[in-house]
């Protein structure tokens, strides 16, 4: 049994202290929008956010989570308006979609740590993310995007 | 929009229980929709086999294709909406079930493949929006007792010359009862308010917010994980299995043998994995034991060498004479590797069979097929058997194969229980059907002039069509290996187009642009080859042979003119290719440098004429998406195998493209009024040749064997 926090939510987990964060999310808490693509931290496309770092839940065992706060790709807005998603949502980014959840997540650490990221930047922390559609320029333009949303109006 | 469940659909429509056959005739639904459709809460009313309407205005569309990114939930509800006169953002597009309604007459079956799910609904689709919408009408006017040309259909309502309205909610039950019109007029295309024009994807919103379902997340009441043991050698099976260990692991139900491998069934997926590893299987490897890259290669060139290949019938005048005759002659053998389709989803199916019925949910482009595969393992008909559409995380032709199906309904049908099985990543990359490994040579001949005489093409490689559809094959044994190739644009008047049917022991498969690819990288690295031969502009090489071609040489030209060409930066070199495939005319170049002994992409131009576009936004992110799938295979895309074992498991080793490694795209639309072409798989093709091309402007050197990745390349600088 393991303690811990998903999208503020405290849970108890009964789950071998080995299983990925990922299949607990999936499988345990039936909250599927992170998802499996490869199993070894190679892909992205499992990506949530453990205390504010964007990490890959399929190699993150349960039993090293205790007391950590977890944020899933259901737990980024309760509506879709987080600067991410509504750039993604203006740009069309996604394509098959299926590793949206994590390019998402990765792209919102992103921009909570360089909130107006250079393409140097964007490629660093996005270069874990595959897309096997090939959004990679969308996803690039939306991340500039979002980061316009994010920005503080001007003072006039 | 909402994507509805399938169950959510039976449920809320007449047709209660599990058969859902939608039938064409209308007259059938209207009948049986009657009753309820007079109650306020009323099932929608079934306008057609695309379309329910429901009392509070919600309109569904039924999608008969698969949406694996290519925009056919958006591309196909446009083409309804444009002539039933509704607004777009009121659709909720629903998976179709299998149904004769929905079959691609363009692919023989339910299919989503080969690029063409516009062109098959063209018609169709406009058709059923327009009939509905007069339907509509026709019930309007009944109501108010005037002639239905007095109406007219706008926004969602019915409107007639006094300025009375109804809402199509308010007509639809009575609409379903009015016998379909047989002649509809279809707005001529500049009368379009939605076709080609960009709109956004219906299917973004729940793609950023984790709600899309995908095979891999249904969840169904009682539903157990399930993971499977394949064969590590192709083609081997199981001889002895020890799952005594397994099965003590905590959350094991059950361990089964099933048709494709050792299964064992578990409360979690975690604890399956964790008990597959427990499994002691011993292996009868097969025929394909001592099956490995070299092996296979020299069974080609071996045929290559002794068979002479069956003619197309493409084939005219005398090729091997005016080679014979030529001034000058040029001849050059291309290679290319087996490719995984590679997916970012592996492949998955959840099975819940029961006495007399099965459910499969599943991400598939096949839904006749996943029927029959599943109606097989169950031991069913396949009219016991629903197909649940779920979105596909990527396609590429790897869920036109079923081979992931039997397993989980042999599971679920062992444990009484819904069963989800789902492949690992590395069950996926070794045990996909492979693109086809394949040999190309070209022999060319010129005059003293410099004028092409003489064009063969001599492809050897293994057939997928035997394999997938010995019946295309029984009438046409060239069924996806001549692509390209049979449209060969360039004037030549001996041309000479055969293919060597080599089988290399292990299942071959569709991908993505299938013998598009090959064929492209062939006749367009040689039309380069030819061009430096002649001491010709590879451009104006191929303007000159395609004289008479207009819609080959705008796009050809303007690429040219984008990005340049002929005056690339310093230190960069430019190569071209061209394609015309799936209705879809294509030129690429690609823009380069080489450091390191490797070849460094800059920037890819593409310009394409794909005829009339239903959606211009979607089609530029399809130009864009194939241009990336041809970067990760020219690159990189080398499946090889050792002792019949693929060697490649993961994304470490099987390397695709990221986006740090992205070059800069220009993607140039076309604006046609030709009929419909394909966008999903035509930009793939080009990309390669436009690279190797480049690179021998750089380095001088030749680049006839893919992937590029696996050359040092040194640049003449």
């Amino acid at each position: 049994m393991a303690r811990i926090t998903v999208n503020d939510k405290t849970l108890d987990i009964d789950a071998a202290p080995d299983t990925p964060l990922l299949w607990v999310l999936r499988d345990h808490l039936s909250m599927t929008g992170t998802k499996y693509g490869c199993g070894m931290a190679l892909c992205g496309a499992c990506t949530v956010h453990v205390d504010g770092v964007a990490v890959r839940s399929c190699v993150l065992p349960l039993g090293a989570l205790e007391g950590r706060r977890i944020t899933t790709i259901e737990g980024l807005s309760p509506d879709r308006s987080h600067a991410v998603q509504r750039a993604w949502i203006e740009l069309d980014v996604p394509q098959c979609g299926y590793c949206q959840s994590g390019q998402i997540m990765s792209a919102a650490a992103l921009l909570r740590d360089h909130p107006r990221p250079n393409d140097a930047e964007i490629d660093a922390a996005m270069a874990g993310n595959i897309c096997r559609c090939g959004t990679y320029p969308r996803i690039r333009k939306a991340i500039h995007r979002a980061a316009e949303l994010l920005a503080p109006e001007p003072k006039s | 929009m909402r994507i509805l469940g399938r169950r959510e659909f039976c449920r809320s429509t007449v047709f209660s229980g599990g058969g859902l056959v939608l039938a064409m005739t209308l007259p059938a639904f209207a009948g049986r929709g009657r009753t309820g459709a007079a109650s306020p809460h009323a099932a929608p009313a079934v306008l057609n086999a695309w379309l329910k309407i429901g009392t509070d205005d919600s309109v569904t569309v039924l999608v008969d294709r698969s949406e694996m990114g290519q925009g056919v939930y958006t591309a196909l509800p446009m083409l309804l909406a444009e002539e039933l006169e509704i607004d777009l953002e009121r659709i909720e597009v629903l998976a179709a079930p299998v149904g004769d309604a929905y079959v691609n007459p363009l692919n023989g079956g339910q299919i989503t493949g080969t690029s063409n799910s516009i062109q098959d609904a063209w018609e169709k689709l406009r058709t059923a929006g327009a009939q509905a919408r007069l339907m509509l009408i026709a019930a309007a006017a009944n109501k108010w007792r005037v002639d239905p040309a007095e109406c007219r259909a706008a926004g969602g309502r019915v409107t007639d010359a006094r300025g009375r309205s109804l809402r199509y909610g308010e007509l639809a039950a009575a609409a379903a009862l009015i016998p379909v019109p047989k002649q509809v007029k279809l707005k001529p295309a500049s009368e379009f308010r939605l076709i080609g024009r960009p709109q956004a994807r219906l299917d973004t919103p729940a793609k950023v917010d984790g709600t899309a379902q995908f095979g891999l997340d249904v969840k169904l009441p009682g539903m157990l994980y399930a993971v499977i043991a394949l064969s590590p050698t192709l083609g081997g099976r199981v001889s002895t299995v020890d799952s005594a260990a397994a099965e003590r692991l905590p959350g094991v139900r059950r361990v089964i043998s099933t048709s494709s491998g050792v299964v064992v069934v578990a409360d979690h997926f975690w604890q399956a994995l964790k008990a597959r590893g427990a499994l002691e299987i011993s292996w009868d490897p097969g025929p394909n034991a001592r099956l490995d890259n070299a092996a296979f290669w020299a069974s080609l060139d071996h045929t290559a060498a002794t068979v002479p290949g069956l003619a197309a019938k493409m084939t005219r005048g005398d090729t091997a004479r005016a080679l014979k005759d030529a001034a000058k002659t040029l001849a050059a053998v291309y290679e290319l590797p087996l490719l995984a389709h590679a997916t970012m989803e592996p492949m998955n199916c959840t099975a819940d069979v029961r006495a007399d019925r099965c459910d499969v949910y599943v991400g598939t482009q096949v839904q006749q097929g996943a029927q029959a595969a599943a109606a097989d393992a169950a031991g069913l008909k396949p009219e016991q058997v629903d197909v649940h559409t779920t979105l596909l995380g990527g396609g590429f032709g790897r869920r036109l194969e079923v081979d992931f199906i039997p397993a989980a309904v042999e599971a679920s049908k062992a444990l009484g229980v819904p069963v989800k099985l789902t492949w690992t990543r590395e069950d996926d990359m070794s045990h996909d059907f492979f693109r086809p490994p394949a040999r190309e040579e070209i022999s060319a001949g010129v005059d003293a002039h410099g004028n092409l005489l003489a064009f063969s093409l001599h492809i050897t490689t293994p057939s997928i069509t035997a394999r997938a559809s010995p019946a295309t094959i029984a009438t046409d044994p060239f069924d996806s290996v001549i692509e390209y190739a049979q449209n060969f644009p360039y004037a030549v008047p001996n041309y000479r187009l055969s293919f060597s049917r080599q089988e290399i022991g292990i299942d071959v498969g569709y991908l993505r642009s299938v013998s598009h690819a090959p064929n492209c990288f062939a006749i367009e690295s040689f039309l380069d080859e030819l061009a430096a031969a002649l001491s010709k502009d590879p451009l104006e090489l191929r303007l000159a042979l395609l004289a008479g071609r207009p819609r080959h040489i705008a796009v050809l030209q303007e690429a040219a003119r984008r990005a340049n060409w002929g005056r690339p930066p310093p230190g960069r070199f430019q190569g071209l290719a061209f394609m015309e495939g799936y209705s879809s005319h294509i030129a690429q170049v690609a823009e380069i440098s080489v450091a390191g002994g490797a070849l460094k992409v800059h920037k890819i131009t593409c310009v394409i004429d794909c005829g009339q576009m239903v959606n211009p936004r979607i089609v530029e992110s399809q130009i864009e998406s194939g241009i990336v799938y041809g970067l990760s295979a020219a690159l990189w895309g080398d499946i090889t195998l050792e002792s019949g074992r693929v060697r490649e498991t993961n994304f470490h080793t099987y390397r695709v493209l990221r986006s740090n490694e992205m070059p800069e795209l220009d993607v140039h639309l076309i604006p046609s009024d030709a009929a419909p072409g394909g966008i999903g798989e035509a930009a793939v093709p080009p990309v390669a040749p436009a690279l190797c091309n480049a690179a021998f402007a750089a380095t001088g050197k030749r680049l006839r064997r893919l992937p590029i990745g696996s050359h040092a390349l040194v640049s003449l600088d």
